[in-house]
């Protein structure tokens, strides 16, 4: 059964998933406060503006904690079981939540260092990921 | 101010656990007529009806479906929709509108019937929609996963175990096992809970609350007729909330919810801190849940809940109970409707007489529900006397 992928009806999200495809992890940032945030929306969080800017993220995350998923929550994941979902502090400033992939990716741990990769999961369809990289 | 003015004057429970044949409506019409008959009150005498929400029966107006297959008639109602905070709105809402005159008695009920009105697969399915649909629900997200993305945080940064999760399962199962109506009522061992399979590590199926046809009511109506109840009104003292995001992702932290903010509102109503409670009743969808809690209610020091648990303050012959009924973890959870039954618990050991689950000390009680991922909260005070 093949993995969900987002079907993304707002602008912000569709920009989101149109950059991912294109192997881009994009985030905003404030016009007015300079906060960055995730995840896309229309208007600053911090302080309300609607001036804001894409910046592409460095790809840079720490490990803030994650979980090994054993039983799958829906049939799709049922193959895909044991997996890790984390929250991932990017190097910007923003968390988001993602698997943690790859190699050794099972023996995770808080704190690990991690990059950016990108799942196809068909169709030109991409998802950010992140891998640990290997000290 | 909302101190001392209105109370619950009845509460009731529907059957508990595995009840086919029973829709999620006849459920809560069974609690509600329980809650009715324990405030002495008939269906003439209710004005004023809050429900929560269920997935199995999605009426567009639920509160409208329950009213008119009981033939109440009202002057105020409404479905609430805040997750598993919803009973501590609910109940708020219903002793504004009392004390305001909106109405004269409110009927709050919640119920679902998801252990035979769903398949299992179904239900957790549907609990995996809680899950932001674009950011987190494609990465395989649900709701064991989210908490025990905070679960994990919380023993990295206090060094709690397993073993304390565990302690929390089997306390309330005990708790459970005393409760007529509980719907696990056979003992477990902390043996048990660490052998049970892991579900989202660090949570096993015992971390987990259960999935059960229950429905829970309470009656809400103003302080000055408390004397015309069969039986001792519980008053409410203080009421406090709080809300901080919706998706775990989103949330400022995984250690510092909302649920201190909430707590210390209801405090402040009341004019009470935490050393003025005698027992405590803990939303506890999973065993990490009321560890946070008790901490964010100041019943314990950021970090040292578990000895809660591990000396034995917790359980009901305890200097401090938890969750006397079992909680959701062992009585029933059903939606918001585990959050309702520690108020419908409150009710009960402040009137006194609950025998073998009786707890000694039983003037001032504290209720804490939550809705989402630790997202929005909710906490209740109740008095056996006014303070």
């Amino acid at each position: 059964m093949a993995l969900p992928f987002p079907e993304p009806r707002t602008a912000e999200a569709k920009h989101f998933f149109a950059a991912a495809a294109e192997n881009r992890l994009e985030l905003q940032r404030c016009a007015a406060c300079g906060r960055v945030w995730f995840f896309p929306r229309p208007a600053c969080v911090a302080c309300g503006s609607q001036d804001y800017a894409w910046l592409r993220a460095s790809g840079r995350g720490g490990v803030h904690s994650f979980s090994i998923v054993r039983r799958a929550p829906s049939p799709e994941f049922r193959d895909r079981v044991p997996y890790v979902v984390a929250l991932i502090d990017l190097a910007e400033g923003p968390r988001m939540m993602a698997n943690v992939v790859g190699e050794g990716a099972l023996e995770v741990s808080i704190g690990d260092a991690l990059e950016l990769t990108f799942e196809d999961r068909g169709e030109g369809r991409k998802l950010p990921q992140f891998r640990r990289i290997a000290r | 101010m909302l101190r001392n003015r209105a109370i619950v004057a009845g509460v009731g429970e529907s059957r508990i656990g595995k009840v086919p044949g029973m829709s999620a409506l006849e459920l809560c019409a069974e609690a509600a007529r329980h809650a009715l008959a324990d405030a002495g009150l008939g269906i003439r005498d209710i004005d004023g009806l809050l429900t929560a929400y269920t997935m199995t029966e999605p009426y567009p107006v639920f509160y409208g479906a329950l009213a008119e297959f009981m033939g109440l008639e009202l002057r105020y109602g409404a479905e609430v929709t805040a997750g598993g905070g919803s009973s501590g709105v609910m109940i708020r809402d219903a002793a504004l509108a009392v004390v305001s005159g909106r109405a004269e008695a409110v009927l709050v009920v919640s119920g679902d019937n998801r252990a035979t009105g769903m398949e299992r697969d179904s239900a957790v399915a549907a609990l995996a929609a809680w899950g932001h649909p674009y950011y987190e629900y494609p990465y395989g997200g649900f709701i064991p996963a989210y908490y025990a993305l905070i679960a994990r945080r919380y023993m990295h940064e206090t060094g709690a175990t397993s073993e304390d999760l565990a302690r929390v399962a089997v306390t309330q199962r005990a708790s459970a096992c005393r409760h007529p109506n509980a719907h696990m009522k056979t003992p477990i061992t902390l043996e048990d809970v660490l052998a049970s399979k892991p579900i989202a590590e660090p949570l096993r199926l015992f971390d987990c609350c259960l999935i059960s046809d229950a429905a829970g009511a309470v009656v809400v109506m103003r302080a000055e007729r408390a004397a015309e109840l069969p039986q001792k009104a519980v008053y409410l003292l203080g009421a406090g909330e709080a809300f901080s995001h919706e998706h775990i992702l989103a949330a400022p932290s995984l250690i510092d919810s909302g649920a201190r903010r909430s707590a210390d509102a209801a405090y402040a109503m009341a004019g009470i801190g935490p050393r003025e409670i005698d027992l405590a009743l803990l939303y506890d969808c999973f065993t990490i849940t009321p560890m946070l809690l008790a901490e964010d209610c100041g019943f314990a020091a950021r970090g040292a809940a578990a000895d809660l648990w591990k000396d034995g303050r917790a359980t009901i012959e305890g200097r401090f109970p938890i969750n006397t009924h079992g909680g959701m973890l062992s009585h029933a959870h059903a939606g918001a409707t585990g959050g309702l039954f520690e108020s419908v618990e409150a009710v009960r050991q402040l009137r006194g007489g609950e025998g073998k689950r009786q707890v000694a000390r039983h003037e001032v009680a504290l209720v804490h529900v939550e809705g989402g991922i630790m997202s929005n909260h909710a906490t209740l005070i109740y008095g056996a006397q006014p303070v």
